[in-house]
């Protein structure tokens, strides 16, 4: 919770010496609060509030950069329990997880798949974030499955090992990749802990509830590891999803310095319809690191978008660029659809006329980002933009004929568009889906 | 200190919405299906009461199925030619526990089909299974005000949920679904006060909340289920609050959204996920009710429910 600017009035030395620049010690604190002073402005705040202050300025959940180079990525610094509050930051990292007892032929192939996980929607790149190497017992093979991994990708690693000596041998090996170790339990602390130290890695900390979790957290920090990455252990979904929000609400609601951090969970279920819905429950709820195991692409792709949804701006909707796009081989005789620059609109727009193969211009209107119709209410899919829209794109330099189709949403703008326009309005189908059978017919 | 847990207490609760009616209320269902009574939030088991959980039901069309992806043309096979085999085959064969009938036959593109025609099926349904019903319109608004009430007639005393209320037209609707003792459907395009004020016009009717459950409309995994997600948490949150206008289940029509995408189409795995993970998401963000088209999506779905609900 922020402090308000009584708070933080609470904390100044209350004497009104005007050396801020402001009136009052009262009127300071207000302007603290909003952030537009900094505490520096104030010569006599004494080192107790400076720290207090500090500390409450810092972001509830610490945020944790993972990898390095190309594909590093960031955790934490989230700021809300609900995306409708504001949104959310920094999306999950969907690792895999690889055991060593694995031939290298099953691991290279894997990871070819891995690799290979990168798909396009509404103009954003979907990426998988992390392979994560299990070791089982062998010290020797797990130090030649990092050696394979290390050599066969660049996604960031995950080091899953509880032994001190395997692992410091491990972190020698991969140390320019800066790998997160996972990680350290109560029984294991102070090794792995120099470890994490030594090794500057993030590390994932275990312990089955968040009062054995705290304990850990805040011994760590008195040995020194700064990033650290929450785990409550194998547990059913239902209370996976119950700590998950509490390590959350933590963080958020009791500013309980000692969880916030980002967490990590590790799906198992073998079936990866239920390996995606666990997936999906957890990017929803919280989490920072997901592991799991399926290599289905169709299984990843519904992963990755749904991470998608959830972590797009609320207040700022996907747009595209607004203007003529070609769509296939046009010519001076192609239809022109004209739609909104929503990149969902767009893109659905899209796929329906490449589906008719039928080569069309697509004509974005800026909308700022609006759908058809909030457009047409909001008085951004007028007659008059539209008729602006056609002129600069040039639109009768590109065809002949002197045709426009609408969405069949807007039928309402034909009257007025043909008279600012000078085309002939054609009103097209309600929905995209009916796109590829009005493209046929047009001609 | 150790830290304490965060448990939040809601003053609000669900309101319990049942559909179907037995012999013993003048019905002919086999069962009477809860929704809603919840006092917490989505899964959050350790804060309050979760009476029911989120409940399936097999959509079907009244008319021989058009315009479905191949997946699901294969799926049901030849049932599909006859809409009553259809909702027998998703009863027998795949243990549905609800219908929901779209009377897609009464649209002007699919052939018109009258009021009385359309009322004769559904006697013809309620006669070959005897699963609860939900009933809903073509889309098409003129056929709909007067095909819709002649469907809610037919089935007199059924308790069906039947839609869909708008907020242009509700009117005739609240009257027959009052007439003849079933729930409302009401349908807000992704608004919470769309839906609020819809609530408070059919309630002003004499319809009461525990019998309205709100449509938020939806969009599928990757086609808008963000705006849906947030609109269906905010209401919630809102109900729970104290808001009784809004303190109505959610029904989400997740096969017809799921099914339309480009991506339903690429292989059946990747459509049934596609189904599967709209529904799981949605229920996350509070949804009671998931109208779904694939057996395969709702077995996956019902899977999930099972382990959430499991004690």
């Amino acid at each position: 919770m922020a402090f308000s600017g009584l708070d933080i009035y609470k904390l100044l030395p209350k004497t009104n010496c005007r050396e801020c620049g402001l009136a009052t010690c009262l009127a300071f604190a207000m302007q603290l609060a909003k952030k537009t002073v900094g505490l520096e402005k104030c010569p006599f705040v004494s080192e107790e509030s400076k720290n207090i202050l500090e500390a409450q300025a810092l972001p509830p959940i610490k945020q944790i950069t993972i990898g390095v180079d190309d594909n590093h990525f960031d955790l934490g610094n989230e700021t809300v329990l609900f995306r409708h509050e504001e949104k959310f930051r920094n999306q999950p990292g969907i690792g895999f997880v690889i055991e060593d007892s694995l031939t290298d032929a099953q691991i290279t192939q894997r990871l070819n798949k891995i690799n290979d996980f990168k798909f396009e929607r509404v103009g954003q790149e979907l990426k998988v974030n992390l392979v994560a190497l299990k070791f089982s017992q062998n010290e020797k093979r797990y130090l030649e499955v990092v050696k394979l991994v290390l050599k066969q990708t660049l996604l960031p690693l995950v080091l899953i090992c509880q032994e001190a000596q395997v692992l410091r041998q491990a972190l020698v090996l991969a140390q320019t990749r800066a790998p997160v170790i996972f990680g350290a339990n109560p029984e294991n602390l102070n090794l792995i802990g120099a470890l994490a130290k030594e090794f500057n890695a993030p590390l994932v900390v275990s312990a089955a509830d968040i009062v054995a979790l705290t304990k850990l957290t805040e011994e760590l920090k008195t040995l020194g590891v700064k990033d650290l990455i929450l785990d409550t252990g194998d547990k059913p979904v239902a209370e996976k999803i119950w700590d998950l929000t509490q390590l959350r609400r933590q963080a958020l609601k009791k500013s309980n310095r000692a969880l916030g951090y980002p967490s990590l969970v590790v799906v198992k279920q073998s079936d990866p319809y239920q390996e995606a819905i666990e997936a999906t429950a957890y990017i929803a709820k919280y989490a920072g690191i997901i592991l799991i195991q399926g290599l289905d692409s169709w299984e990843i792709l519904s992963i990755l978008t749904l991470r998608q949804d959830i972590y797009s701006d609320p207040q700022k909707p996907l747009q595209i660029e607004p203007k003529i796009y070609p769509v296939g081989l046009v010519t001076d005789k192609s239809p022109v659809l004209i739609t909104t620059n929503f990149s969902l609109t767009y893109y659905t727009v899209l796929a329906e006329v490449e589906a008719s193969k039928v080569p069309a211009y697509i004509l974005s209107i800026d909308t700022q980002g609006m759908s058809v119709l909030t457009a047409w209410a909001a008085d951004k899919f007028s007659a008059e933009y539209i008729t602006k829209a056609v002129a600069d794109a040039k639109v009768k330099e590109l065809v002949k004929h002197n045709n426009l189709i609408i969405p069949g949403y807007v039928a309402m703008l034909s009257g007025d568009l043909e008279e600012s326009s000078g085309c002939n309005i054609i009103v097209g189908p309600k929905e995209a889906a009916g796109i590829p059978s009005f493209l046929k017919n047009l001609s | 200190m150790d830290p304490q847990l965060v448990v939040d207490k809601w003053p609000g609760t669900i309101f319990t919405v049942a559909i179907g009616a037995k012999s013993n209320e003048g019905g002919s269902r086999n069962e009477e299906i809860k929704i809603g009574g919840q006092n917490c939030l989505p899964l959050m088991f350790k804060e309050g009461v979760i009476a029911h959980p989120p409940q399936i039901a097999f959509e079907i069309l009244d008319i021989p199925g058009v315009d479905l992806s191949e997946e699901l043309v294969k799926v049901y096979g030849a049932a599909l030619k006859d809409p009553l085999s259809w909702a027998q085959k998703c009863v027998q064969e795949f243990g549905a526990k609800l219908i929901s009938v779209k009377m897609q036959g009464s649209h002007p593109d699919f052939g018109n089909r009258s009021p009385l025609e359309s009322a004769k099926f559904i006697e013809l349904l309620l006669k070959k299974v005897n699963a609860p019903l939900i009933i809903t319109g073509s889309g098409d608004d003129a056929n709909d005000s007067l095909v819709i009430p002649a469907c809610s007639e037919a089935a007199k005393g059924e308790r069906c949920l039947i839609g869909s209320a708008v907020q242009d037209s509700y009117k005739t609707l609240v009257a027959s679904v009052l007439a003849d003792g079933h729930s409302l459907i009401a349908e807000s395009p992704i608004d919470i006060n769309i839906a609020k004020q819809l609530n408070i016009l059919i309630s002003d009717m004499g319809l009461g909340l525990e019998r309205i459950v709100i449509n938020p409309t939806i969009g599928a995994l990757g086609y808008g289920l963000e705006y849906a997600y947030s609109i269906m948490e905010r209401a919630r949150i809102a109900a729970l609050a104290g808001d009784k206008t809004l303190a109505c289940p959610f029904i989400c029509f997740v096969g017809q959204e799921a099914w339309k995408t480009k991506e339903a189409k690429v292989n059946p795995e990747q459509g049934i996920i596609w189904e599967t993970i709209t529904a799981t998401s949605l229920i996350q963000a509070g949804a009671d009710l998931l109208v779904m088209q694939h057996p395969r999506a709702v077995s996956k779905v019902s899977q999930f429910m099972e382990q959430l609900f499991k004690k």
